[in-house]
């Protein structure tokens, strides 16, 4: 339903979806254009960013006047789980409470999980980069949305062009994805951190970056003030591991779904 | 002798004109503003963060603590995510509770910021009046889920059960009693739909009653008519969306053209203004408040002929009921599934938007198939308008920024996360 345009004021042997026409106009600009949900998506390298940009801006068949969000996204640790439920029968069974996933490691403690290893399993492909920039686009005149995501070629210094010179309003996103995920947006105005404490170290939403912080704060009475302090009031407590099912019961929960349905 | 010209002022971060954890570090010339810089994040929880280390449904509840004048709204943008990637959709019955309860949270919204807007510029009537109709609709949250605010009402697959048959009543005590208690407990002899009926039956004259109070007074006019004019070309450009978008002459509404849950069943329409002031954007959500009402009465009428289902009778995504559940051993394990582990959605990525009170409120969820979501982003409408604090007010005097405030109808909630 989402980008459906309103308006076909393309000529009628133009490709009919959007991720076509973009696939087809700027087709050595971008790495790929797909559709999914409904959502077309388009994935740019940082050397293009800038470009498919002002062109997804400027252009009358895209007419992407606003950019409705950015933000970062730290692909490590994507497809992982805690939870070994593929070979249990075989191989005895996994209490699920080793794996240290989001949100269940300290500070300076690393993240560990399992990429789906045994055979036969359909696991999500790992993005060869860490980080990505993603922007939402809307354009309000063709009724149309698009995504489009570039990855950052430095998993170290991860850089991203800002696109502040075309749209405005990103500004703040661009801060707070510099600020969650550590991104540089190159050009920015402006790249101060924007949620967390004034002083804070680290970058608090990337996967290795634990879920119960690295400093706390108190009163303390003797100094008068409150100071910061590295966390020992709380436990990393997550419970319910991570885990990743791709079994039949998912096949068979549509089937399942639809028989209810009829026999209501 | 040294000459001083611009000074520099901290506006909050406890400022009762602030609507919450604001700091504004303003540098003024006398009275007038030369820049604005918001600090923002005093309220930051890491709402997103904290979503990625539990299973879907266990963070919808922090969905409602986002923008906590406009809760329901902000699970419908996440409900959605998830059902998108699910591929399921809810039954049709739970859909127009949805498009109703949206609405009502659309009025608790609205009558929350006029009431606040109007204090900030100093009319304390309006709250008074607005917070009388606010307490009956929040009397409806608290009816269908046992919350006033944080409901945790809207489910992946429909919502968390069926509208209650009877409404709670008042019971006498010292400060209800009589014939006062007889006219509080008029409305709630019958079911809730009959409730909300002689609801919006009455809504309109309450309606007219802030007007009466605001629309034509000429203190709230010197204080908005032409403060904070926001161009259309710079509302596109600062990624406005809501209110502050129709306000400047735009005619965008979700509702409308890319309508979800019910709304392309409704007959509503959108009001828009034309200079892009405060004055106007007060109009505009007054009259979304009329509107609203109008679909509200719509939704009531259709729920009231059409009972069913209200949620998908998929026991891998919805739980089974009570009865079920102590009868039959696979609805035993599939609601102990469910509740410790959750349900897995497939790996992909989805953009999920609604048409909040306050503009548009999105949901970007990315899965990798796991029963967490791998990366939940929110974005709040807020977070974008107020990031244009410092081009709008630029050249405005000290007391605009209050009303600025106002009209952005700020809840730090969603834009801190």
């Amino acid at each position: 339903m989402t980008d459906t345009p309103a308006t076909s004021a393309e000529a009628p042997a133009a490709p009919s979806t959007l991720a076509q026409r973009i696939a087809a106009r700027l087709g050595d600009k971008i790495i790929s254009a797909s559709e999914s949900f409904g959502e077309t998506s388009v994935e740019v390298l940082p050397e293009n960013w800038l470009a498919v940009a002002q062109a997804l801006r400027d252009e009358a068949d895209f007419h992407f006047e606003q950019c409705i969000d950015v933000c970062g996204v730290d692909y490590l640790s994507y497809g992982d789980d805690e939870w070994d439920t593929r070979d249990v029968t075989s191989t005895g069974f996994s209490r699920g409470v080793e794996g240290r996933g989001a949100g269940r490691f300290k500070w300076g403690e690393t993240l560990t999980s399992e990429h789906g290893s045994a055979a036969g399993i359909k696991v999500a492909a790992i993005p060869s980069r860490r980080f990505a920039a993603v922007a939402h686009l809307l354009s309000i005149k063709n009724n149309q949305r698009v995504r489009i995501r570039c990855h950052a070629q430095d998993d170290a210094l991860p850089v991203v062009p800002s696109l502040t010179g075309i749209w405005p309003g990103v500004n703040w996103f661009e801060r707070e994805a510099f600020d969650l995920f550590g991104i540089i947006f190159d050009g920015h105005p402006d790249l101060r951190r924007i949620l967390t404490d004034y002083g804070f170290v680290g970058h608090p939403f990337r996967k290795d970056f634990p879920l119960i912080g690295n400093v706390e704060v108190r009163y303390d009475e003797a100094l008068g003030r409150v100071i910061y302090e590295p966390v020992t009031s709380v436990e990393p407590r997550v419970g319910v591991p991570r885990v990743v099912r791709d079994d039949s019961r998912y096949d068979q929960a549509q089937a399942e779904g639809a028989a209810n349905a009829a026999a209501k | 002798m040294q000459e001083i010209k611009n000074y520099t002022i901290n506006f909050g971060p406890q400022h009762p004109a602030a609507h919450g954890v604001l700091r504004l570090v303003l540098e003024l010339d006398g009275e007038v503003i030369q820049r604005a810089d918001p600090h923002v994040g005093l309220l930051h929880r890491g709402t997103e963060k904290l979503a990625e280390s539990k299973p879907f449904n266990q963070s919808i509840g922090y969905m409602d603590r986002l923008d906590y004048v406009s809760m329901m709204c902000n699970e419908h943008a996440y409900v959605r995510a998830i059902e998108k990637l699910l591929d399921i959709e809810a039954p049709v019955r739970a859909q127009y509770i949805r498009t109703m309860f949206d609405e009502i949270t659309r009025i608790l919204n609205h009558l929350m910021w006029i009431g606040s807007n109007a204090l900030d510029l100093g009319a304390m009537a309006v709250f008074l009046y607005a917070f009388r109709e606010r307490e009956e609709l929040m009397d409806c949250y608290e009816a269908v889920s046992g919350a006033r605010m944080h409901a945790t009402y809207y489910r992946p697959g429909g919502v968390y059960r069926d509208l209650p048959d009877r409404m709670p009543q008042y019971k006498e005590s010292r400060w209800h009693k009589g014939s006062d208690l007889k006219r509080r407990n008029e409305w709630r002899e019958g079911s809730m739909l009959d409730f909300l009926d002689a609801f919006t039956k009455d809504f309109p004259s309450k309606v007219d009653e802030y007007e009466t109070l605001l629309t034509d007074n000429r203190i709230w006019k010197q204080r908005t008519v032409g403060i904070g004019v926001v161009p259309p070309e710079q509302a596109l450009a600062w990624g406005m969306t809501g209110a502050m978008l129709r306000g400047s002459g735009i005619e965008w509404d979700l509702r409308k053209k890319q309508p979800y849950a019910m709304y392309d069943k409704m007959d509503f329409d959108i009001p828009v203004g034309v200079q892009g002031d405060c004055y106007d954007r007060y109009l505009v959500r007054v009259e979304e408040m009329r509107q609203s009402n109008r679909i509200i009465a719509q939704c009531v009428d259709w729920l009231k002929k059409n009972p069913g289902e209200v949620i998908v009778r998929n026991f891998k995504v919805a739980p089974p009921s009570r009865e079920e559940m102590k009868d039959d051993m696979e609805a035993l394990i599939h609601h102990f599934k469910l509740f410790s582990e959750g349900y897995s959605v497939p790996a992909g990525e989805t953009y999920a938007a609604v048409e909040a009170p306050k503009g548009e409120f999105g949901c970007y969820l990315i899965s990798d198939g796991a029963n967490k979501p791998f990366r939940v982003k929110l974005r709040a409408p807020g977070f974008a308008h107020l990031s244009s604090m410092d081009a709008i007010v630029r050249g405005h005097m000290l007391p605009d920024v209050v009303a600025m405030i106002g009209t952005y109808d700020l809840v730090f909630g969603e834009v801190d996360r």
